[in-house]
Order: C-alpha cells, then sequence, then structure tokens
C-alpha cells in the first residue's frame, strides 16, 4: 500500500480551516488505519493547517500512506520562522488578537504537533516560507 | 454520565442531536482555545465553550468528542450546527456561565481529561 493525497490550504477563509485535515481522518478510517493513529494525524494536521492559514497564506499539505507509518508534508511560501526553538516552547505565540478570538493562538499549535507524532522536523527559511514534515508510525 | 443528565443539569437547550441524547461522556473540558483542548486526551468527552465559530466543531471532530455545550447563551450559526449534523456531534446551549456550568459537571462527578505526554 502506497497511497498519496494533496490538499491546497486556502488562505483567505477561516471557517474551512481544518477540511483537509477532517478529510484524511475520514479516508483514515475508512482504510481501518488503527484510531489512535488516525487521532494522531489529524490533531497534528490541523494545528498544522491553522498555522498555515494564520501565519503562511495558505499552502500544500502531501499526505503519504503506507504500511508502516503516514508522513504529512506541510509545505507553505511563508515568511519563515525566525526562531523554531522559541516557536516550540507551549505559550509563545506571535498570533494576531484577531485569531485568539477565533479560539486559536494559544501558543500550543506547534508543541502539539511534536505531541502528536513520532517525528517532527522543521526546515524554515526566512522570507522564502516553511516545511515541516511530520511522521505518525503504524 | 449522560448527555441527557447533562442537559438536564445545565437547563441546556439541544441544538442538533435531540435523538442521541443518551450516548455516555467519559471526560469534559473547559476552553474558548482550542489548542488547549486539542493538548489533552479525551475519551468520550463533552466540550464545554463560549467559543461558536466552525473551528469548535472541527476540534470537536479532530478529538471524537461527543458533544459541545455552548455557555453564555451562545448559539452557532445555522452553518456550523449542520457541519455538527453532518458529523454526529450534539449541540446543547446554556444560558449558564462557563464556570458554573464546569463546577456542576464536576460535582456530579465527571473529571477533566489526562494531558497526553
Amino acid at each position: 500500500m502506497n497511497l498519496e493525497f494533496t490538499y491546497t490550504v486556502d488562505p483567505d477563509d477561516f471557517t474551512r480551516a481544518g477540511e483537509a485535515s477532517a478529510d484524511i481522518k475520514k479516508k483514515l478510517k475508512k482504510m481501518n488505519v488503527p484510531h489512535e493513529a488516525v487521532r494522531k494525524v489529524a490533531i497534528a494536521m490541523y494545528e498544522g493547517e491553522i498555522n498555515m492559514v494564520i501565519h503562511a497564506n495558505g499552502g500544500i499539505i502531501t499526505v503519504f500512506v503506507n504500511e508502516d507509518f503516514i508522513t504529512m508534508v506541510l509545505a507553505d511560501k511563508g515568511p519563515g520562522i525566525p526562531d523554531v526553538e522559541k516557536a516550540m516552547q507551549e505559550g509563545f505565540s506571535t498570533a494576531p488578537d484577531n485569531i485568539r478570538a477565533l479560539g486559536f493562538g494559544a501558543g500550543m499549535g506547534l508543541p502539539n504537533m511534536k505531541k502528536y507524532t513520532d517525528e517532527m522536523k522543521i526546515d524554515t527559511v526566512i522570507g522564502e516560507g516553511t516545511t515541516v514534515t511530520m511522521k505518525v508510525n503504524l | 454520565m449522560t448527555v441527557r443528565e447533562i442537559k438536564k443539569l445545565l437547563s441546556c437547550d439541544t441544538l442538533w442531536g435531540e435523538h442521541d441524547l443518551d450516548r455516555e461522556v467519559h471526560t469534559a473540558c473547559g476552553s474558548d482555545m482550542m489548542s488547549d483542548v486539542l493538548a489533552f486526551v479525551k475519551d468520550q468527552s463533552v466540550l464545554i465553550t463560549g467559543l461558536v465559530n466552525s473551528q469548535t466543531v472541527r476540534t470537536a471532530m479532530m478529538m471524537d468528542i461527543v458533544c459541545i455545550v455552548f455557555v453564555r447563551g451562545k448559539i452557532p450559526p445555522e452553518d456550523v450546527i449542520n457541519l455538527a449534523a453532518d458529523n454526529d456531534i450534539i449541540l446543547l446551549s446554556t444560558t449558564q456561565l462557563m464556570f458554573e456550568s464546569c463546577g456542576k459537571l464536576f460535582g456530579a462527578g465527571l473529571r477533566g481529561g489526562k494531558r497526553e505526554s
């Protein structure tokens, strides 16, 4: 089994943020992927998807599924992350107040993504964009 | 505890899911910040919140949350109710505040989820 799913994250409509994660969750459930792995993938990807809308003007998410693991690659052409170590700290957020009013920007996004995945890698270049690669073992 | 008991304890109106009120919930989480909700392990949980946008329902979808209780008399827009209905998430609304809602549920024996390490 080697499957690949690609999603475009719309930067302009916050109400639609999370549609890709909801879709992948349904697909993985149908494929009988273990419940705990489905939940981890869905939460980590949802946080990433929200981040792409808030900070990076949208982007592309590609999900690879095989027998052993699920890999999510979230690529954007946003401003990049100046201090990754700081961004990984719980409670640190640069989200504007209007985003907080929508229930995000608590500074838990990246820590949650790391917590719910077995591997996470952040490649970021200021002014060019960020690619977050996350892996959940099956 | 069943959703029906929660409805009674908090004097809620049902916005969606009247047919499904006998579902069991084991844990609860009260927050208006969805990332905080996403940080905690929940098993058949109820979410108590004042946030009424679509991301409240999406968060519930990701976490397999059974029921959302909107406090402070908040009612979500129709598209948010429809999203919950499509995903079998029960929606209740109460005029009570977050603090007293959580207090009543805790007093009735419901507990929070534990944090994922």
